[in-house]
């Protein structure tokens, strides 16, 4: 998954993940049906008023509707941080490229370049244009240097139901806790709570083997002294070590 | 080094939640000044949490924390690190001397667009002269395919009744198509002004011809009190777009700049944005002349009158871009 790395001045590094070509689209999808229910809202507003000289009435449905299918994202854009209705459901939103704050001149260049964009049919140009670029930029985000990213938090696995309540002796040895935390990868990490989550659908043997090279990995980084781990098997060694990694968080 | 995280989490999570809130409320009121003492604890709960991310990010093995952390450093490094001044957004000065002023700022690009349309425009009175035939490919619209005399007779008979009970929408049609392609004048400088130039130059090459077979046709007079009264607002629109495309172009390529090319970009962002709103509030003029006045021929309005009214807009909009908003900052 493609991201945005940012590092600060005060020297700390985060990385924001970019949105991919589809929930982009789909938010696209999403954001000309509102045009199109505006459409039919001034549609019928017009019709509401038969005195109205039929002339005027198209006049005013033409330029409503030309004017808000072009201000209607660059206002959601602005008041809402970055997101029109459909990001807002897909969970994105535009940002700068080197993640400040969006300004009024870039709302605008994004959203007018989507006619460029948009060429020849089925924004194309744009979609052509986001797949040869690192950071999926469109030429709209090019021209204004903005990113669309993903805004959705990350949810913390159901970790009671996972390892139980048992008492975890690893835990009573503080230091060499806060020293796995410390020396553990995060891809490794993952592999071990994957491990135990899926654990039911692995062949006995090949459990067996898993949590015996988890294990041996986990006790090569950190040396626990040989009373508190005797007698322990391997799985629950490796339950110990998770519980240690991911329970502690928010 | 974290020794208790558990601790640490307790200890840190309170000033995450002040952060949290106070973003929100930001997000609420996006254009809120804050007052310099809610600055600085803002200042303070970034900087407290960019350190617990820091020392998370050490671990390593906290992705929900972590993840939670950037989610709030990225959000509040975007408050207090954004220094591009931010002012409140007046039209009238807007149109009295920003968008004056950003035309000649950037004239040259303005006078090369307008060489690219009248160079089209020598090419298709060029093209016009050598093959009459051509004129359904180098107008290529109904109603200037029959000849200049029958087009004016027709004009005379129907005395602008054509339009009847449909001027305003007519009106707004002109709008809306020509404000489409003045923004893809602008919008196609993305293309290297490739784009731009080829627009440009293909609305030239129209005028050229269109202007060469009415006054071949002697019809000199009708061609004026026609095309003036909106074409002095509504060329000009459309060669602010494209000096806009032209400035994304040059931005794009960075002749005889150091700066790389995201800094062009966003250096002239403001720029491109000026012309392009001109170019529409011009468009918007030109399209309820079009519809109400320009349409009408004699002897309903006399040539005369269209014409004197045409060439009035042209000073005005000359003065208005060169003198306006002279003295101002």
């Amino acid at each position: 998954m493609s991201s945005l790395e940012i590092r600060t001045p005060e020297g700390i590094s985060f990385a924001v993940p970019l949105a991919g070509p589809v929930a982009r689209l789909l938010a696209l999808t999403l954001d000309f049906l509102v045009i199109l229910a505006a459409q039919q809202v001034v549609s019928q507003v017009v019709g509401a008023f038969p005195k109205v000289a039929a002339d005027v009435g198209d006049a005013f449905g033409i330029l409503v509707l030309f004017v808000f299918a072009a201000v209607y994202p660059m206002v959601t854009e602005w008041f809402w941080r970055g997101q029109t209705v459909g990001k807002r459901l897909f969970h994105l939103r535009v940002i700068d490229a080197t993640g400040l704050r969006l300004e009024p001149a870039q709302v605008v260049i994004r959203n007018l370049l989507r006619y460029v964009d948009g060429l020849p049919i089925c924004y194309l140009v744009g979609s052509i244009t986001s797949l040869f670029n690192r950071r999926m930029q469109r030429l709209g985000d090019l021209a204004a240097g903005t990113v669309v990213v993903r805004s959705v938090q990350l949810k913390q696995p159901d970790l009671d139901q996972l390892l139980g309540a048992r008492f975890n002796s690893l835990l009573e040895q503080r230091h060499l806790a806060a020293r796995l935390r410390q020396r553990v990868p995060p891809e490794i990490a993952s592999i071990a709570l994957d491990a135990l989550i899926r654990r039911g659908q692995l062949e006995p043997a090949a459990r067996v083997e898993l949590f015996r090279d988890l294990a041996t990995y986990f006790k090569k980084l950190v040396d626990y002294p040989p009373e508190v781990i005797e007698q322990m098997a391997d799985e629950q060694y490796v339950r110990n070590v998770v519980e240690i990694l991911f329970r502690a968080s928010l | 080094m974290i020794v208790d995280l558990v601790r640490f989490v307790e200890a840190e999570r309170p000033h995450w939640t002040a952060l949290e809130q106070f973003l929100k409320r930001l997000d609420d009121n996006p254009n809120a000044a804050l007052p310099i003492d809610e600055a600085q604890r803002l200042h303070y709960l970034y900087q407290r949490t960019s350190s617990a991310l820091g020392s998370v990010g050490a671990m390593a093995s906290e992705p929900e924390l972590r993840g939670y952390l950037e989610w709030l450093v990225s959000r509040a490094y975007a408050e207090i690190h954004e220094s591009r001044g931010r002012r409140r957004f007046r039209f009238w000065t807007w149109l009295s001397q920003t968008l004056p002023q950003t035309f000649r700022r950037h004239v040259r690009a303005f006078a090369l667009s307008a060489v690219l349309t009248f160079g089209g425009a020598a090419f298709g009175v060029l093209a016009l002269a050598i093959d009459p035939d051509s004129k359904s490919v180098l107008m290529p619209f109904d109603h200037l395919q029959m000849t200049p005399a029958e087009r004016v007779a027709v004009e005379r008979e129907d005395k602008g009744k054509r339009l009847d009970g449909r001027k305003t929408s007519f009106s707004a049609q002109l709008m809306q198509n020509n404000t489409r392609v003045s923004i893809l004048a602008m919008g196609l400088g993305m293309t290297f002004g490739v784009g731009t130039v080829v627009l440009l130059f293909y609305n030239g090459v129209i005028l050229g011809a269109v202007a060469f077979d009415y006054v071949t046709g002697g019809e000199t007079v009708f061609l004026l009190g026609w095309l003036l009264p909106h074409g002095v607002i509504e060329i000009p629109a459309i060669l602010v777009a494209g000096q806009a495309g032209l400035l994304l172009a040059h931005a794009l390529i960075g002749w005889g700049s150091r700066h790389t090319r995201r800094e062009r970009l966003r250096k002239i962002a403001p720029d491109v944005v000026t012309l392009i709103c001109g170019a529409a509030v011009f468009l918007v003029w030109a399209g309820i002349v079009e519809a109400f006045f320009s349409q009408y021929h004699e002897p309903v309005v006399p040539y005369g009158v269209k014409i004197s009214f045409g060439l009035i807009e042209l000073a005005a909009l000359i003065l208005y871009l060169s003198r306006s908003g002279l003295k101002a900052k």
